[in-house]
């Protein structure tokens, strides 16, 4: 890892937010670089006065009551009217955050001239750092896969491999190529893999093909109608390895 | 009508984080007055909501609308506190050579703090209440404010180097009880 890698994550760091990769890097690095440490040292520092000395404002004596009785008079007299209305609003905010969610997500897609490998190692990336890599923690395919279920317009296959040493982390919605697909998240040793799948359109069974991008490898084939895209720091060969289970499951 | 059953399930849902909400809506408006007007209108909002309420940690989702009526508030009130071209202020501020005594004899004390976090823009201030006094994730945090988890990291990165210079800046270290 390099300063500049280390001033970018050194935050979630130190807030416990970065995958257990990136983490043993950060601590390798803080051994290794006097200047990440001092950094870090001066983060911790001023952490812990922020913590042991702002004030934390309790409410008045009082408030609880008055918000019961105000939550109470609500109930008796607020026709039905408003609660709709409520509904309605809340699904504009939400609707106005996912749009503004998924928008940066094309953006930043689309910086590198639409190449969708590039997609893939930067979603890829993206999912290492802070609390990001599952949407649906489980090692359960059972309980991965009924997740996507309303999600998504498509059913991916899942597997778990875990006595061939690919173990089923997790599920999670990501956005490629400009549709939501589903990314299905392995662990191999300390390895992260990501797996992403989206149907074909059309498209008849190809080869593996591979591509190496920032220093993951990329695997690529299309397989009974389902696209697949394999992300991931582990060695090529290994990574091989879950090409043959995957398509095993079709 | 609203049925009362429905109150007293929203009560014992929301109820237990009103001092997460109080000290959030204490931190935004920057008065005992306001907060608490803010977390009863905070509250009454939530009941409207609370039919699609779906998920099952309930203090993201009041601190969100506490977190909005603040907005509302402010915007209200103090327009000039909401600032618009955060996202223009790339470049963290050099804290190397602060020195960790320096800041310690500021950061000591409880107004000196107080007031560092009080003259962070409100948009890096809410992040460190989330994350410093609730202990909140960044997914958390992420969905209150409505933003995305890369940027609750760049914020508090950005706010920390700010409290670091500001709390070892002579002025403040010298502020008596």
């Amino acid at each position: 890892m390099i300063c500049r890698e280390s001033q970018e994550l050194i935050h979630g760091y130190v807030d416990g937010e970065l995958d257990l990769v990136r983490n043993l890097e950060m601590e390798r690095h803080l051994h290794e670089c006097a200047a990440c440490a001092g950094t870090h040292e001066r983060i911790q520092r001023m952490r812990s006065a922020v913590t042991a000395n702002a004030p934390y404002f309790r409410p008045p004596a009082g408030l609880e009551h008055r918000l019961r009785t105000r939550l109470r008079a609500n109930a008796e007299t607020k026709p039905v009217a408003p609660r709709f209305l409520g509904r309605w609003q809340w699904t504009g905010i939400a609707a106005t955050i996912l749009i503004a969610v998924l928008s940066v997500t094309v953006m930043t897609s689309r910086r590198t001239g639409g190449e969708l490998a590039q997609e893939v190692a930067a979603s890829h990336v993206r999912s290492l750092m802070a609390a990001h890599l599952t949407d649906v923690p489980s090692s359960d395919r059972h309980t991965v896969k009924p997740w996507f279920n309303g999600k998504l317009d498509f059913s991916p296959p899942v597997g778990d491999f875990p006595d061939r040493g690919f173990a089923l982390v997790g599920g999670r919605l990501d956005y490629l190529a400009s549709r939501p697909v589903a990314a299905l998240v392995y662990q191999r040793r300390k390895h992260v893999i990501n797996l992403f799948v989206w149907p074909a359109s059309g498209q008849s069974d190809s080869a593996v093909q591979q591509s190496d991008h920032q220093g993951y490898h990329l695997l690529h084939w299309t397989k009974s109608g389902m696209t697949y895209w394999a992300a991931s720091d582990l060695n090529s060969a290994e990574l091989w390895e879950l090409v043959s289970l995957v398509n095993g499951l079709s | 009508m609203r049925e009362k059953a429905e109150v007293t399930r929203f009560e014992e849902l929301a109820l237990p984080h009103m001092e997460a909400a109080y000290n959030l809506a204490r931190w935004l408006t920057g008065n005992n007055h306001d907060a608490e007007d803010v977390v009863q209108e905070s509250y009454l909002r939530a009941l409207k909501f609370f039919a699609s309420f779906r998920g099952e940690n309930g203090k993201p989702w009041l601190l969100t609308i506490v977190r909005n009526t603040c907005y509302t508030w402010l915007r209200r009130n103090r327009m000039n506190e909401i600032t618009t071209d955060l996202e223009e202020e790339v470049q963290l501020a050099d804290t190397t050579s602060v020195s960790p005594e320096a800041m310690l004899l500021a950061a000591a004390r409880t107004e000196s703090v107080q007031r560092a976090l009080e003259e962070l823009p409100v948009e890096f201030r809410e992040i460190v209440i989330l994350r410093e006094l609730e202990g909140l994730s960044y997914k958390e945090i992420a969905e209150i404010a409505a933003i995305p988890v890369g940027t609750v990291m760049s914020r508090l990165a950005r706010a920390r180097a700010r409290l670091q210079k500001l709390l070892s800046e002579p002025g403040l270290a010298e502020v008596r009880a």
